[in-house]
């Protein structure tokens, strides 16, 4: 059985809520914490509930929408998410005031608003569905996992369309824990220069990318999802490149099939030197395309890689803003998206031109 | 769909017990686990009775074998997790294709909040080893590292229904021959985050809970960790497996973001669904493991929802959280061993302190402990916030 995706939508950094060529003007920032371009959440929420909504519900629900709209589906059969850190403005709203008012006096919004599994509850409110509705929480696979349960339903039988996403939001609170770990650079650089970056640490981003799967292609369908990997904890690039030709035989294909890598290149010389090691072994020709220099780097990230993915095969064509090196082919019928998230977290996503 | 999905076996830790037969003693005994609280400090201790795993951090540390400091969620799964694999028979755990899928709410949330007094005093106070393992995701790969898995590890995050909706996706790896075996399940610890907010939508009861009584008026937080062992139909043949996990199905209510609907909708269409899939009738089902909590939102919805399906011929029903508490994440994996374990012992549960009939429903939940039943079939339900509902059926043969 072929899955197919119908339709996609994304809330980044980028301005890539508005439709049009993709990264026909793409943003540059000089700074180490990137922010989502925020469209008119109105189009898909009443004012009054955007107003109790944090920036992860809000970009969650968008990105659902967009991506239904663009196949052409007003109701799925399930909605799976993937969220590494969930909702931690609610989160740190409640805890806050928790800490501040000696556990007195507080009001339910926050609590209710900061479980992980909120945007999926929310989407499948907003849209009325009673179907199977999952959240995966778990780090640098959160996404990669709801996509793997995706396909597992799909091919069951039960279920024709899946909304399948990833998100996560930063908040000041966050984004001060996160750098006293020492994972983002110590002074800003420019994003366009980030991946020719001479030292360690890389560029914090957010962002929600949403993905309309189903068993039978439309007429605007540009790609299949062929396959979905992890790997977790490798012990040496020798298993993640064995990692890869097992993947890829398992989908009757060989490196020589593949015309475009896409990798999670952040700018972190240290977490870079992978995606060195392996486009050497395996691909060593081959065009390479990167996406968290547009986007940052957070655990969910990949979903903003397949999403660009996909938009690539749809136009054919690499964006300038994209390239990492040399020239795609004419025609782009194959992409393997290769990231890793902190060295730990290995994941593959097979795409066929359809 | 084309392989079966076996229970090898076991583990759980709560507030009755720090283990499986500990636990089944309790129940056995009429000997539910709320107190005031001992071990998590907070101002209501003394308003809201608990059901806490009876051991301080030092104690869980030493059984689990992993450092004191820490998350507790951790150090609870850690313990219900082996004891899973040790209750299945299978030899050392390298040997197999192995996956850990484990649900929690809270991750490493107890640490985070003793981090956070300083770190609102001062962006640079606090200790980061404290936050280390804040993410749900982290809680499971510390306890996945210490049993020595990697083929698969993934954390599931559906409030109360998490653990549930754990083994639903473990039992789908084994089928897409993705892995062999699955520790499937969840763990929660209590903090002061979980119950402040469950304080604020007002649904604590200040006295032991009472599900399914008429005069019930809210639930005990609890805390533990409970897993089930799944494994694919080649290996169960090797082995003596409890029972078969031959149904599942997740469902969305769509009503509310903390309430059940009036009618049960998620809670009817997830029952439903778990029987569609395991071909069962609903009259063959012999014993339901109620998601129970003891609110008065859940209980009706819930009852009226097996009154829609199950009418006339009601199985046995309880809710252990009547023993347990409400322990979350952890809830659905708890209560997935109690329910495989029923159906291999032919135990039903009683459901403590039940006393007055409620009025919208026909039937009431059983009040002893016994054994010796004959159930072919066992449903467990846990629903939860976000509308998310689950079912699981689980089958002899």
């Amino acid at each position: 059985m072929n899955i197919y995706i119908n339709g996609t939508g994304c809330i980044s950094p980028q301005d890539t809520a508005q439709g049009g060529p993709l990264l026909a003007a793409p943003r540059e920032y000089e700074q180490v914490r990137l922010a989502t371009v925020d469209p008119d959440y109105k189009q898909w929420i009443d004012v009054k509930q955007i107003r109790r909504m944090s920036r992860v519900v809000k970009m969650g629900v968008a990105a659902a929408n967009l991506s239904l709209e663009a196949a052409g589906i007003t109701l799925p059969d399930a909605i799976i998410t993937g969220t590494a850190y969930g909702c931690l403005d609610d989160t740190g709203v409640f805890l806050t005031k928790m800490v501040n008012q000696q556990e007195e006096m507080l009001t339910p919004t926050a609590f209710i608003q900061s479980t992980h599994n909120t945007v999926a509850g929310q989407i499948a409110l907003l849209l009325g569905c009673n179907g199977y509705n999952n959240t995966f929480v778990h780090r640098g696979f959160s996404f990669e996992n709801a996509l793997l349960d995706a396909i597992m339903i799909l091919k069951e039988g039960t279920a024709k369309h899946i909304l399948a996403g990833g998100m996560d939001e930063i908040t000041n609170y966050s984004h001060q824990v996160l750098s006293r770990f020492g994972i983002y650079k110590k002074a800003p650089v420019k994003t366009m220069e980030l991946l020719n970056s001479p030292d360690t640490g890389t560029i914090a981003g957010e962002g929600a990318a949403f993905f309309a799967l189903g068993i039978t292609k439309d007429p605007g369908t540009a790609a299949e999802l062929t396959g979905v990997s992890t790997l977790y904890k490798p012990l040496w690039e020798g298993e993640v490149i064995g990692h890869i030709m097992k993947f890829l035989e398992d989908h009757h294909c060989t490196p020589a099939d593949i015309d475009l890598l896409v990798t999670g290149r952040n700018g972190d010389i240290d977490q870079d030197e992978m995606y060195e090691e392996v486009a050497a072994a395996l691909f060593p020709d081959h065009a390479e395309a990167s996406f968290k220099h547009l986007c940052g780097e957070y655990p969910t990230a990949a979903a903003f890689g397949l999403w660009m993915a996909n938009a690539i095969i749809a136009e054919q064509a690499v964006p300038e803003a994209a390239v990492f090196y040399g020239h795609a082919p004419q025609k782009i019928n194959r992409i393997l998206l290769y990231n890793h998230h902190q060295g730990t977290h290995h994941s593959f996503v097979l795409l066929t031109a359809c | 769909m084309s392989e079966k999905v076996w229970i090898a076996g076991g583990g759980v830790i709560s507030g009755i017990g720090l283990d499986v037969p500990a636990c089944i003693q309790s129940f056995r005994d009429m000997q539910p686990g709320m107190a005031a609280m001992q071990y998590l400090p907070s101002v209501h201790r003394n308003t809201f009775p608990v059901v806490e795993v009876k051991a301080d951090n030092a104690t869980l540390a030493n059984m689990a074998r992993m450092p004191e400091n820490i998350s507790r969620t951790a150090l609870l799964s850690m313990i219900a997790a082996r004891e899973a694999w040790q209750s299945t028979g299978l030899a050392d755990i390298s040997h197999y294709r192995v996956g850990f899928v484990s649900g929690n709410t809270v991750g490493g949330m107890d640490k985070t909040e003793d981090f956070f007094p300083d770190f609102l005093a001062n962006p640079r106070g606090g200790r980061l080893h404290q936050v280390a393992h804040h993410e749900c995701g982290s809680i499971t790969e510390l306890v996945a590292d210490m049993l020595g898995i990697r083929h698969h590890v993934s954390t599931i995050s559906t409030a109360c229904s998490s653990g549930a909706n754990a083994l639903m996706y473990g039992a789908r790896l084994i089928r897409n021959n993705i892995v062999d075996v699955v520790i499937a399940g969840g763990t929660d610890s209590l903090t002061r985050f979980t119950l402040n907010g469950f304080n604020t939508l007002m649904i604590l009861d200040q006295q032991p809970c009472r599900p399914f009584d008429d005069t019930r008026t809210g639930l005990n937080l609890g805390e533990g960790a409970g897993y089930v062992v799944l494994v694919s139909d080649s290996l169960a043949a090797q082995l003596q497996p409890w029972c078969r996990l031959s149904g599942f199905a997740n469902a969305n209510d769509a009503y509310h973001q903390t309430a059940s609907s009036p009618d049960g909708t998620g809670n009817y269409l997830a029952m439903k669904g778990a029987l569609d899939m395991s071909g069962v009738q609903p009259q063959r089902i012999g014993y339901i493991n109620l998601h129970g909590t003891g609110t008065q939102n859940n209980d009706v919805s819930e009852g009226i929802a097996i009154n829609k399906l199950f009418a006339p011929h009601f199985p046995a029903m309880s809710s252990t959280k009547s023993f347990t508490g409400h322990t979350l994440g952890a809830s659905g994996g708890i209560e997935a061993v109690f329910s495989a374990l029923a159906v291999k012992e032919g135990i039903i549960y009683p459901n403590a302190r039940f006393e007055h009939q409620m009025k919208e429903l026909p039937f009431a939940p059983a009040t002893t402990f016994s054994t010796g039943h004959d159930l072919q079939h066992v449903m467990s339900n846990s629903f939860g916030f976000g509308g998310n509902c689950s079912s699981l059926v689980f089958s002899k043969v």
